[in-house]
């Protein structure tokens, strides 16, 4: 309570769970801010927010916990959130939206270092990169032993499911390899002569491989469902860099397990960090745990933006990263 | 044609084996109990050999073989070839250009996603069940590094054209300047690296280019530096990386190719910013066949009077 009174003249931000390096946005900004650390009081989460935080008009959210219409009633004073995501699935919005708090998240910062994974990820599965690096740190490269082939990027069809910023990146590095470019959007994006298609089953009965890049919304809950998948094919391959729940993951699993498609590389996962056991078999599966963009540039990045938010929020200047409805 | 004698030099894919057998009689090298008493046996009527990067004729070779008329190889890396010597008896030597260099390049991008991500290191932490203990590490971004590539061939292009789209100013080192790219060229491989974040090899195996990454080069390239290697394990000073990457002078290698294949300096094995691939730059079905077909090509064209489909020679 005492540090409460020191810096009772700095603007106030309420943080419920820490986001990713959370010690630089103290080491950094607490000249700046004071923020409300939830998560270091004894007092269960409401009796806190209703003891400390009835006056408070910023949060910075940490990606992870959901901010939904529970905790907004317990935020009257509530006008700004800002996520260091670039993912919104764990915002109530429209319950937002509703309230007049306006929500504020990394823009596309992070959407090249999401957009190189993913197809790092396409040709770590096409040409079994993780799967021969395992091989030869285990010793298994002799001059006797043969070694299963891969397949080649140029010419293979990609279709892009969600061409925002991070789809956008994902199709112009393929283009370089010789790939051709088809998607499948909410909305046509006239900008691009990329075909269109405005059935997924049909984007993915057209590709080799898809690319998942769109985010979590109640319509996207499920979008690639086993009609998908089984019009993908046996040699179809499956990359997803935005959220597990895109992707019946149960379905998935069952079709690589049976042979009806051809393999996977996958960023994120239904109920992270837990993953279907039958992929830790599977050498036509490359697992990566959820770090699209975790790199260190990005997270600086990331951090510098959500601080930006909150900066101009409380100089009463436009947000540099508003969410806007659409 | 089934007359004419082929020596093939080692194993390859079947397919490569099968279109051979069919149109010529093919003298499996790597079955014989002894090799040399093998090749002059048959010395009198050889008159092909089929080989890969790995195994091609020397001079000791070529001087055994008198009726020799053509050396066709399964690889565009021809220097376990005396190409002096074919070029002094009148050998023809085919390679297969092109056909590979996609393969390549998509693999050189693949190896450095892999280093700079930790896409090895990081499948192999979800397998392990870590990730249920705590998440994986920050990496580092590889949009907007400097790549700079040893060698500007058919194959360093390949690679600076996939690299631009990953935002990434390119930069070089060749014998001569190529006065038609944009990108910036240096004199020396020394201040190539001094000067980029990610050095590609991608450059044919010379006298001159043994060892050209030697452990100058790579204090260069320094602590935050990655080093690629698809061209082939001599090129660098296998012992000096190996101890640049132990100790911490180099930041990271993503290698195809080694000195002494397939052994792999065991000391790499436990290194997370390491990834190692057992030479597999063309390891494509589509694209082994289309060198497989060059090979055979070369050989029916030669043995037709019909001129070569992809001479070096």
């Amino acid at each position: 309570m005492a540090h409460g009174i020191i810096h009772s003249h700095l603007p106030r931000v309420l943080v419920v769970r820490p986001p990713d390096s959370f010690y630089l946005y103290q080491s950094q900004h607490s000249h700046k801010f004071h923020f409300l650390k939830a998560w270091e009081s004894p007092l269960p989460l409401d009796q806190f927010l209703s003891t400390h935080a009835r006056n408070v008009q910023t949060m910075l959210s940490c990606g992870r916990f959901p901010i939904d219409v529970d905790l907004l009633c317990l935020l009257p004073s509530l006008r700004l959130v800002v996520t260091p995501s670039a993912g919104l699935n764990h915002i109530d919005l429209s319950e937002c939206r509703s309230r007049g708090v306006a929500v504020a998240n990394a823009g596309s910062v992070a959407s090249c270092d999401v957009a190189d994974l993913a197809v790092g990820l396409l040709i770590d599965v096409l040409r079994k990169i993780s799967v021969a690096d395992r091989y030869v740190k285990q010793g298994l490269w002799t001059s006797k032993t043969s070694y299963s082939l891969g397949s080649k990027l140029r010419g293979k069809r990609i279709g892009i499911v969600g061409l925002g910023s991070i789809g956008q990146e994902v199709a112009k590095r393929l283009e370089a390899f010789g790939c051709s470019i088809s998607y499948n959007s909410r909305k046509q994006k006239q900008s691009f002569s990329y075909p269109f298609y405005s059935n997924v089953v049909e984007l993915s009965a057209n590709s080799d491989a898809l690319v998942i890049c769109c985010g979590l919304s109640d319509q996207t809950h499920h979008l690639i469902n086993k009609e998908v998948l089984l019009a993908l094919g046996k040699e179809g391959v499956i990359i997803n860099v935005g959220r597990g729940a895109i992707i019946d993951e149960k379905e998935m699993v069952q079709c690589l397990v049976q042979g009806d498609i051809g393999g996977a590389g996958l960023d994120v996962f239904e109920n992270e960090p837990s993953i279907p056991k039958e992929l830790f078999a599977m050498d036509n599966v490359v697992l990566s745990p959820h770090r699209g963009a975790f790199t260190h540039e990005t997270l600086t990045s990331m951090r510098e933006i959500a601080v930006g938010n909150l900066e101009a929020f409380f100089s009463n200047k436009p947000l540099p990263s508003r969410v806007m409805d659409d | 044609m089934e007359s004419i004698d082929v020596l093939m030099l080692c194993p390859m894919i079947s397919y490569l084996e099968q279109e051979l057998d069919r149109r010529f009689n093919v003298l499996k090298l790597w079955t014989a109990p002894e090799k040399s008493q093998f090749i002059k046996d048959h010395s009198a009527t050889i008159r092909a050999i089929a080989g890969d990067g790995g195994h091609g004729a020397d001079a000791e070779m070529i001087e055994a073989l008198p009726r020799l008329e053509i050396v066709s190889s399964f690889s565009v890396g021809v220097d376990k070839i005396d190409l002096e010597k074919c070029r002094e008896k009148g050998i023809r030597v085919t390679y297969t250009p092109d056909v590979l260099t996609d393969e390549v390049a998509d693999l050189a991008i693949g190896l450095i996603m892999a280093v700079l991500r930790r896409l090895c290191e990081s499948d192999r932490y979800v397998r392990s069940g870590k990730w249920k203990k705590g998440d994986f590490k920050l990496t580092t971004k590889f949009t907007g590094k400097t790549v700079g590539i040893i060698g500007l061939g058919r194959i360093g292009m390949a690679i600076a054209k996939r690299a631009e789209a990953f935002n990434c100013p390119i930069c070089y080192y060749s014998r001569t300047e190529k006065p038609d790219t944009k990108y910036k060229y240096y004199p020396s491989v020394l201040e190539l690296a001094s000067n980029c974040e990610i050095l590609v090899v991608a450059c044919s195996l010379t006298a001159e280019t043994r060892h050209i990454v030697n452990r100058e080069v790579m204090n260069a390239l320094g602590p935050k530096g990655v080093l690629i290697n698809i061209g082939r394990g001599p090129h660098i000073d296998e012992p000096e990386l190996v101890s640049a990457l132990v100790e911490g002078r180099l930041g990271g290698a993503g290698l195809d190719v080694y000195e002494h294949e397939p052994e792999v300096p065991e000391e790499l094995f436990g290194l997370e910013n390491v990834v190692l691939l057992p030479h597999v730059g063309t390891a494509t079905v589509e694209t082994r066949k289309a060198m497989a077909d060059l090979v055979v090509g070369n050989l029916e064209a030669h043995f037709s009077n019909k001129p070569l489909l992809t001479p070096l020679v």
